[in-house]
């Protein structure tokens, strides 16, 4: 494992990668701090320049706009009460009552000693617990990976979207039927391509993230005529305050930091639950540790109260890494973006990554530190500043994002017809956004389609075509009882509980 | 009675699932790998049950949370004006070439969007595009086709 690490950080450590990691962090806050525009969008955006490089170096990039996505959410969270990104929402609680206060600055000092605190700990948990579950992970067979898959596409429904698990459904149907499309992999035999060579080497990953993500969103901020930059105009460099804290406001985060990270970094690694979860987790819990006293501040402006959900939301981000990089399975709509630049370098992720590929392994894992540790030094004292770019109109920040969408497909494929079909699919998922469909399903369920398919492939035709495998091993059966308890248990609480 | 959007939407989901089922069975094998248990349709056709079971159970199942959309506050004509614009973008792209097609569209976007700031709205079009290229194609080495440009000998 030392070996390793040193790979990862002679990999990562190098200048041109340190350039990346700060480009990364740099855009990431800024598109993360636009509410609407979350991680998913930053890196989708990224992903088409990042096939120019290696792919430790793009994956590395990929990480820094990751962390600073996350970054920035909380940012426009504490700033001006609107949560970049789900995972955010919590951190505004307290965050948003301290800036009220004219405590701005110490808030977002905070916000990133916990975030870096959460990160940290984080780390150090996934450079143990992801080579020993790469290890367990190799006994894993066809069966079992199936069920995993299905596993994650039905958490994350119930999870990704509370309320609306049949919509979520249907969006992984959906998402899965895109990814049918072309040539089939195993036999060459041609599906829904209607006779248009366009389709026969089906559709980009990138196309569908860009149409889903970057373009919908942008589509859908004008259809609904709302403009996320107004609140940001707002800012007064003047009021944010000091960024430093006192003795007192230490010691408080020094006890929430530890259990924030550890209950954030074990939710993240579950599917679907995330770091929207994790955070409110992290709230809840801290709320009924702390003394009387403190339990009165929180909603009011408690250290506390921010430390906890902003520890555990970074916490959480390391911990979706695990499923991703140790049994090539993404928990959150966020990894499965990155699986699928992984996929697009030639990468496939999964226990054997540890052993094929350590340099990208380890690099991925260092980058995120060094990530934070550039996130602390150069975005803490840069974020005045950051968020008044963010008063750019929103007449400039739209057309931006349409442009950079079309680049991306542009020059993946130098293609009218990938354009006309982004564009397609922009307009449909604009609608399907308005009517509260959640995107991250479908693009979870596009990137598992073909994994999917593989592994079911593997366990019929070792079964001779019986679906017994499904319970045949007790672990693929114990996986199959939690699907069909989230199954049923969302339905349950969504059609049939009396209220 | 009025019919809830999401119900239509479903609706229609159904119909495409069915749609979906039905080239699923069209799908044409080979004969040696027409009664293998898994073959090139196996997986679609259970998709196409997936969609038709779930859309299907949203039309069945009575509606707890209705939709809040208010339909008359939604900005059609900007939106619709700038799909128009990306197909537009879409379409001259390759032949008038990278450059001046996307130094246009930022141009009229801004414009539909309602800038009215000539100085930025030139800004953030030709000179931002030229930088841009300039990134991509010079400094990052990411192959950009632009025939307009190859022609005037402006790139290689």
């Amino acid at each position: 494992m030392i070996e390793g690490i040193l790979i990862g950080l002679n990999t990562a450590l190098s200048i041109k990668n340190i350039i990346m990691v700060m480009i990364g962090c740099f855009a990431g806050t800024i598109i993360g701090m636009l509410p609407g525009l979350g991680p998913m969008t930053a890196i989708a955006l990224m992903i088409p320049i990042t096939y120019g490089f290696e792919p430790s170096t793009g994956l590395i990039l990929m990480a820094g706009v990751y962390y600073g996505a996350v970054f920035g959410g909380s940012t426009s969270s504490i700033l001006i009460n609107a949560p970049g990104i789900p995972g955010t929402v919590a951190t505004s609680f307290d965050g948003y009552p301290m800036a009220q206060q004219g405590k701005a600055g110490k808030a977002l000092a905070i916000a990133a000693y916990s975030s870096f605190a959460g990160g940290t700990i984080a780390a150090i948990f996934l450079l143990f617990a992801a080579p020993s579950l790469s290890k367990v992970s190799l006994a894993f067979r066809s069966p079992d990976y199936f069920g995993l898959m299905i596993l994650g596409l039905t958490a994350v429904s119930a999870f990704s979207a509370k309320g609306h698990f049949l919509k979520a459904m249907m969006m992984v149907v959906l998402g899965l039927m895109l990814a049918s499309v072309g040539q089939d992999t195993l036999s060459d035999i041609p599906r829904f391509v209607f006779n248009n060579m366009n389709l026969a080497d089906g559709i980009s990953f990138v196309l569908v993230v860009m149409a889903t993500f970057a373009m919908s969103e942008a589509l859908s901020i004008i259809f609904k005529g709302s403009d996320p930059t107004q609140a940001a105009k707002q800012i007064s460099l003047s009021k944010l305050g000091s960024i430093r804290l006192d003795k007192e406001e230490t010691k408080k985060m020094v006890t929430t930091i530890p259990r924030s990270s550890i209950i954030g970094f074990i939710v993240g690694v579950l599917p679907g639950a995330g770091s929207t979860i994790a955070s409110f987790l992290a709230y809840g819990m801290e709320r009924n540790f702390v003394k009387d006293e403190e339990k009165q501040k929180f909603g009011k402006g408690s250290v506390n109260g921010l430390s906890a959900p902003e520890t555990a939301n970074n916490a959480a981000c390391s911990g979706s890494f695990v499923p991703l990089l140790t049994l090539g399975i993404p928990g959150s709509g966020t990894t499965a973006v990155m699986l699928g630049a992984l996929l697009g370098f030639g990468i496939q992720p999964g226990p054997r990554l540890y052993q094929t590929n350590p340099e990208i392994f380890w690099s991925v894992i260092m980058s995120m530190y060094i990530g934070m540790v550039i996130l602390l030094i150069l975005n803490l004292p840069l974020i005045p500043y950051i968020a008044r770019i963010l008063a750019v109109p929103r007449a400039f920040l739209i057309p931006l994002i349409l442009f950079f969408s079309v680049t991306g497909i542009y020059l993946m494929s130098f293609n009218n017809f990938d354009i006309y079909l982004m564009i397609g699919i922009a307009v449909v998922a604009t609608i399907l956004r308005l009517y509260e469909f959640p995107m991250p399903p479908l693009i979870l369920a596009f990137v598992l389609g073909g994994l999917m398919e593989e592994n079911l492939r593997r366990s019929l035709l070792i079964s001779d075509g019986s679906w017994a495998f499904l319970w045949d091993r007790p672990l693929t059966l114990c996986i199959m009882i939690t699907i069909l308890f989230i199954v049923f248990w969302q339905i349950y609480n969504s059609y049939f509980k009396k209220k | 009675m009025q019919i809830s959007p999401i119900k239509i939407i479903s609706l229609l989901f159904f119909v495409f699932s069915g749609f979906y089922l039905y080239h699923a069975y069209q799908i044409r094998v080979f004969a040696f790998d027409e009664n293998a248990p898994f073959n090139a349709k196996t997986f679609p056709i259970l998709l196409g049950y997936a969609g038709i079971f779930f859309s299907g159970l949203y039309i069945a199942l009575p509606e707890k949370r209705p939709s809040n959309v208010n339909l008359s506050v939604l900005d059609y004509k900007r939106t619709i004006t700038l799909v128009i614009l990306m197909i537009i973008y879409g379409v001259t792209i390759l032949k008038a070439g990278y450059f001046l097609s996307t130094s246009i569209f930022l141009v009229l976007s801004y414009l539909t969007l309602g800038e009215k700031r000539w100085f930025w709205v030139f800004a953030l079009s030709f000179p931002f595009v030229a930088i841009f290229m300039f990134l991509l194609h010079g400094l990052l080495d990411i192959y950009l086709r632009d025939p307009l440009l190859k022609y005037l000998g402006i790139i290689g």
